[in-house]
């Protein structure tokens, strides 16, 4: 078995690669490039085919039609034990007949490395469970073996490691510290990771970048901040963090920026941050980014007003404030609010205006589900 | 103890509370005196018989005990033949039903796993011979493979065997009953096994540089142990004594006779009681010694 080994992982390329199930599309003619040494999230809610994606990578599933290139070899069609990956998985799949360190070795075995047991303690000592060496998986607790099932892929050095929603089982304190490891090996291993979740904190958190994915496509593809920053179309924006999203036909349109009039109010965004510029578009702002004011705020036209409008809710989540306001004829906006002061500032019930910086606002490519243009 | 293998859920042993010691003790009591009534008497009367020696009357059939021990070597002088095929047709036997099983049971265990209606269909067709009487059913393969039959005619056309030769009487019809006979045995401890058995392990396997060779030998079968050690024991020992594939009346002949065809024949024909003890004993005893030995050497002490 000639398996290429990189030391510091290899590319990897999904060329018009699709699947298809009996009955529905998983994938939707897929172009991918993750470049080597890289940390690849795909992002996406459950059945978007980011698990799918995994599994053709990995080889446990056949696409139906297109290309997957490791380190630029083609090894579609080739099995899973061909191909110089390794997969951690959700379920981690340790095997229970078998010690920790033998579970480590396995990969090593089958491929005849030259002693196995000794790199299989490191790797355990590396997730820092060289002590459970000869404990059997049933005696680890979710935690342990999430990094035994990490340090028998990362054992193997492989060209790709792929992460199948690993931190998924794990509570949430376990998990925001699991990844932090697995940040730091991944940096300490230089493999190429590619990481598939459904947790936007995590992808957010973790990758280098993060690609989203919906209903078998890749929506929107790029760092996490930028991804954050400006989402392209309602999907992204929705799913990856929350947006107060604004339908309306274009009104005014300069240089500059491009304005719509939503409830009687003007609703302006750049336009290097809008997609489109004419027609009925959607404009959204981060709630974090908007203030609210008890009285009409005197701003310039660097600034979006909307209001008045009634606080309806009010959500404390510890470090910030979560104001719900309705605004006749735009309908409900979100604003978050550090808790900075001592107590709420507004009351349930008081009457509010809304307003932002227009280069907060990001113009998207298609409209919010229910909004469809006629 | 060695039976314990017949269960195939590794579970620890809890240790009740002690307040309801009164109630287990009284739950248990049917069992024990059941036990102890037509298990533990007829072992003792078993024994007792095979040391007896022949009435000074010298009626037929008339013994008085005698700590007789010479029964023993007797039988051994006597039926060593008898003894050492009955062990050779259950080791066949008991192969040719693993391997028979073995993909049968991975078949509706694992691949028809979400097929919840195919699946039960094969599990009663894998259990509906027991619904017709075993000797009904060894009796009808007689008549199948007699010499007039269909299958011999095509059998003997062409040329696979000699006018001259019979199938029924030879050592491979005593084998294919013991096999038939003993499927179900074999396939359902392997079923209940390979049911549990978690298939995203095969993945791992596979992802890990295995072939699918290495991933059933490295993964599959070690995990499945529990269930082939079972059926094979389920299996082994009543072939061991099984009498009557091996007799003249069935597939066998005066040439395949087994211990438990001797032992038969020693008490309802010979009425030679002390023989047919004896060699009661003595298959129980090489039984037990081989079980406890496979067992410990199958490597699955938390069976024991």
């Amino acid at each position: 078995m000639a398996i290429d080994f990189k030391p510091s992982g290899a590319d990897l390329e999904l060329i018009d690669v699709r699947k298809e199930f009996p009955g529905f599309v998983a994938l939707e003619d897929m172009d991918l490039h993750i470049p080597a040494g890289e940390f690849f999230a795909l992002l996406g809610p459950s059945g978007c085919g980011k698990t799918t994606t995994l599994r053709i990578v990995a080889g446990l599933e056949e696409q139906t039609t297109g290309q997957v290139l490791i380190g630029g070899k083609d090894v579609s069609g080739t099995k899973p034990h061909q191909r110089p990956v390794n997969t951690v998985f959700q379920s981690y799949a340790l095997f229970p007949h078998m010690t920790i360190l033998e579970n480590v070795a396995f990969g090593l075995r089958q491929r005849k490395v030259e002693d196995p047991l000794k790199k299989a303690m490191d790797a355990l000592n590396l997730v820092e469970l060289g002590y459970a060496a000869q404990r059997r998986p049933q005696q680890l607790s979710g935690g342990q073996q999430q990094r035994v099932a990490l340090a028998r892929a990362l054992v193997n050095r492989p060209a790709l490691l792929l992460l199948d929603e690993p931190l998924g089982a794990l509570d949430l304190k376990l998990r925001r510290q699991m990844q932090i490891e697995l940040k730091a090996i991944q940096m300490e291993v230089g493999l190429t990771f590619l990481h598939v979740t459904h947790d936007q904190e995590e992808a957010m958190d973790m990758a280098d970048t993060v690609a989203v994915m919906n209903k078998g496509r890749i929506e929107q593809m790029g760092a996490p901040e930028s991804l954050y920053d400006r989402p392209k179309t309602a999907f992204v924006a929705k799913f990856l963090g929350q947006s107060n999203l604004f339908v309306g036909n274009v009104v005014d349109s300069n240089a500059a920026s491009v304005s719509i009039e939503v409830g009687g109010h003007k609703i302006t965004a750049p336009k290097n941050r809008a997609e489109k510029h004419t027609g009925k578009i959607c404009i959204g702002v981060r709630p974090e980014k908007a203030t609210f004011h008890r009285s009409a705020p005197k701003l310039g036209a660097d600034h979006v007003v909307v209001g008045p409008g009634e606080i309806i809710d009010i959500r404390f989540t510890g470090v910030s404030n979560q104001y719900l306001i309705d605004i006749p004829n735009i309908g409900e906006v979100t604003v978050f609010a550090q808790n900075v002061g001592i107590s709420p500032v507004v009351e349930l019930g008081e009457k509010v205006w809304v307003s932002w910086k227009v280069e907060h606002s990001f113009g998207l490519a298609d409209l919010p589900a229910g909004n469809e243009e006629e | 103890m060695a039976f314990a293998a017949f269960g195939n859920s590794s579970a620890t042993e809890h240790k009740g509370p002690t307040k309801s010691g009164g109630i287990v003790l009284a739950l248990l009591m049917p069992g024990l005196i059941y036990l102890g009534l037509f298990f533990f008497t007829p072992l003792f009367s078993l024994i007792i018989t095979s040391l007896e020696a022949p009435a000074e009357t010298g009626g037929i059939g008339e013994y008085v005990y005698a700590f007789n021990v010479e029964n023993y070597s007797y039988v051994v002088q006597n039926y060593l033949p008898q003894i050492i095929r009955s062990f050779y047709y259950a080791t066949v036997a008991t192969v040719a039903a693993l391997l028979i099983s073995y993909p049968l049971a991975y078949f509706i265990g694992v691949k028809l796993r979400n097929r919840p209606l195919l699946k039960s269909l094969m599990l009663t067709l894998v259990i509906a011979p027991f619904f017709i009487s075993f000797l009904l059913r060894t009796i009808a393969w007689k008549s199948i493979f007699s010499d007039g039959g269909a299958v011999m005619q095509l059998v003997y056309n062409l040329g696979l065997m000699k006018p001259s030769e019979h199938f029924l009487g030879s050592d491979f019809a005593v084998i294919f009953g013991l096999t038939y006979n003993f499927i179900p045995f074999m396939t359902l401890p392997l079923y209940t096994t390979l049911e549990r058995f978690d298939v995203r392990l095969l993945e791992a396997g596979a992802d890990l540089y295995a072939n699918p060779y290495k991933v059933f030998t490295k993964v599959t079968l070690p995990i499945t142990t529990p269930g082939i050690i079972s059926g094979t024991l389920l299996v082994f020992i009543p072939i061991a004594g099984d009498y009557v594939n091996a007799s003249r009346d069935f597939l066998g002949s005066a040439k395949t006779s087994m211990i438990g065809t001797m032992v038969e024949s020693d008490f309802l024909q010979n009425w030679d009681y002390p023989s047919a003890s004896a060699l009661s004993v003595l298959l129980m005893a090489v039984i037990v010694i081989l079980v406890a030995t496979y067992v410990r050497s199958a490597g699955t002490e938390d069976l024991l």
